[in-house]
């Protein structure tokens, strides 16, 4: 009761004053609005981050050759000792590792009839499924057999589909990529386009990896069974930084580097390489931030400021009402009451404000922006604490008074 | 004569001195004083007499430079801040000159003040103001608020207030300084009245014909009783 007292005579004592409350509120709405917007704005680049790692698999480290070195001339990017499906059997065995995918991108022009299309080919085995979470929506993958036997089989991204097929079925047809004839077993749901480097990510063609090297795009003389690089499913929950670790001690072994011995491969985690990427956009973030909360407590010292008008103008009636048998606790109450009803009243209609803020900001900014309601929980919660933080040296000092100077106060 | 069983409140040797810069003034210079549950009595005086420190003083308001005070058996000097609001609260109820009515609240409202304060619960607090303010002979004006009533109507109010924890003091201070004849006669039957309820009445004036309600007339001169008086009433 005491509390519903307290509120009561709070919001009734902002009424009683309706455009002093208003403009002492205004400052702690900016302040909210300001720090909303500016969450939302950071928040919105943390997940399109986020949906960059999940559309390139959060959970896989990438492997590719070293770039081979002789004295100070290098030979370039992956130059160095070649992988096979070998070193994908034996990575398999570890007991971290979910899936080893292949991948031996290459590109294809794709004719069907009259048609014909220029698209990205990747060879790959069954494992490229679980790594990239694939789905088919119409027929099937290829299976572990046609993987390694050279199928002429071929699974078609939408877009490819659209451009040969145009609404026909594709599933049963025959394409020839590169001239080599192949038939498709099945088409990928869409994927949709890449947010990062990379574009449509339906623009592709799955073929099985000893189709792609023996007749396709061609393999390595040198190297029988020869795979570009690896992609590894790490087990959920597993830490990726020991899943590196593991790997890179793993595949020293298997690659004999003697202890000391330069590494001739490189193991990626994708993740890691996007978030550092984006730090530097998150420190704008927090950045902005910031620059918002100090508003945000300027909005507080206003409402200190208008508390102490408050209390000195209503002397008389706090001595009145200690007369009449408040305690120092009741009165510090009302004030204490009265300085958070301005800044929660504040802070909503602030996070309301912020809300349309953030929203125009995506529409004229096009930033990706994400209005969770943990931001506006923070936010709202934010405001409180300033309430509670800048109205208790006036409510102290209201609770303070000494009931008969007080109720002498002119 | 009264006893010394029914004696409630009993002030020993008060005195009040206030420092005006580097002189100091006396408010009160040892005053020894009685007073008997359910007697009503009149302090009187010229202004700057004390009376008013006084009244402030058994009100808990104000605290004395030395001296005690004591009320119902328990020395003021003894109470803690919430305790002292505490007997304000249930022990005592002040009436003052000006009324000092809460002007954004109902009548009703006013004299729910000091239950709300006594964590009374909500129904309750409201039954019991109704009560107070049908004492008083405000029973049709509830709603009003300050504004709305007449300085009579206000002044009933505030008693009503005083009356709401049901205190076994009532203090007013000048309770019809503000108001004509007519009206203060209206005011005085009523503190006449709970008086003979069993109230210990204890009022501050100046004028002879309110002295004249009381059965005891204290004159304070300079900080000090002056006569203290019984009227065969």
């Amino acid at each position: 009761m005491k509390i519903r007292v307290a509120l009561q005579s709070a919001i009734e004592a902002l009424i009683a004053n309706p455009l002093r409350s208003f403009l002492t509120m205004l400052g702690i709405m900016i302040g909210v609005a300001s720090v909303m917007a500016m969450m939302a704005i950071s928040e919105g680049a943390a997940r399109q981050v986020d949906q960059q790692i999940a559309q390139l698999g959060a959970s896989n480290l990438t492997i590719y050759p070293g770039s081979s070195r002789m004295g100070p001339r290098s030979s370039g990017a992956s130059s160095d000792q070649p992988f096979t499906e070998t070193d994908i059997a034996l990575i398999r065995q570890e007991p971290f590792v979910t899936a080893v995918a292949a991948r031996n991108p290459g590109s294809a022009t794709v004719v069907s009839g009259q048609d014909n299309w220029s698209t990205s080919l990747n060879g790959t085995n069954t494992d490229y499924l679980v790594t990239q979470s694939l789905k088919i929506s119409e027929g099937r993958f290829f299976d572990d057999r046609e993987a390694s036997s050279g199928a002429a089989v071929a699974v078609i991204g939408k877009t490819v589909a659209d451009n040969l097929f145009e609404g026909t079925n594709p599933v049963g047809q025959t394409i020839r990529a590169n001239n080599v004839p192949l038939e498709i077993i099945g088409v990928l749901e869409t994927r949709g386009a890449s947010v990062g480097p990379g574009g449509d990510r339906d623009d592709v063609v799955i073929v099985p990896i000893s189709t792609a090297r023996n007749r396709i795009t061609g393999g390595n003389p040198t190297v029988a069974r020869y795979v570009t690089s690896m992609e590894v499913g790490i087990a959920d929950g597993y830490d990726m930084a020991t899943a590196q670790e593991q790997l890179e001690t793993r595949l020293r072994e298997i690659r004999r580097i003697p202890p000391g011995g330069t590494d001739n491969f490189r193991v990626f985690n994708i993740a890691d390489f996007i978030r550092a990427r984006s730090s530097t956009q998150a420190t704008f973030g927090v950045l902005l931030a910031f620059t918002a909360a100090v508003s945000l407590i300027v909005g507080g010292v206003g409402v200190m400021n208008i508390m102490l008008v408050s209390v000195t103008e209503r002397t008389r009636e706090i001595g009145l009402r200690m007369a009449v048998g408040a305690r120092s606790t009741d009165i510090l109450g009302q004030f204490l009451a009265e300085a958070l009803a301005l800044c929660l009243i504040g802070g909503v209609i602030g996070s309301a404000l912020g809300v349309g803020a953030a929203n125009l900001a995506a529409r004229l900014g096009e930033f990706p922006v994400e209005i969770s309601p943990r931001i506006a929980i923070i936010a709202i919660g934010a405001s409180a604490l300033i309430g509670l933080f800048f109205g208790f040296f006036p409510a102290r000092q209201a609770a303070r008074l000494n009931p008969i100077e007080a109720l002498r106060h002119e | 004569m009264p006893s010394a069983a029914t004696r409630i409140i009993t002030c020993r040797d008060l005195t009040k001195v206030y420092r005006m810069g580097t002189q100091e003034v006396f408010a009160l210079r040892g005053v020894n004083l009685d007073f008997t549950e359910g007697e009503m009595t009149a302090i009187m005086g010229p202004s700057g007499s004390g009376k008013s420190t006084l009244m402030n003083m058994i009100g808990a308001l104000d605290v004395p430079t030395s001296g005690e005070l004591t009320i119902k058996g328990r020395p003021l000097s003894n109470l803690s801040r919430d305790e002292l609001a505490d007997l304000r609260n249930q022990t005592i109820g002040f009436v003052f000159q000006q009324f000092n009515l809460l002007h954004r609240a109902t009548a009703l409202a006013n004299v729910k003040l000091p239950l709300l304060y006594s964590r009374t619960p909500i129904d309750d607090a409201t039954a019991r103001a109704r009560e107070c303010l049908e004492m008083v002979g405000l029973g049709d004006r509830m709603d009003h608020r300050p504004m709305q009533l007449s300085g009579g109507q206000q002044q009933r109010v505030a008693i009503a207030r005083a009356l709401a924890g049901r205190p076994s003091i009532l203090l007013a201070d000048e309770p019809t300084g503000a108001l004509d004849t007519k009206t203060s006669e209206g005011i005085m039957d009523l503190l006449t009245g709970l008086s003979q309820d069993g109230i210990t009445v204890i009022l501050v004036t100046h004028e002879a014909e309110v002295a004249a309600y009381t059965q005891r007339q204290i004159h304070f001169r300079d900080g000090q009783v002056e006569r203290d008086e019984r009227s065969g009433a």
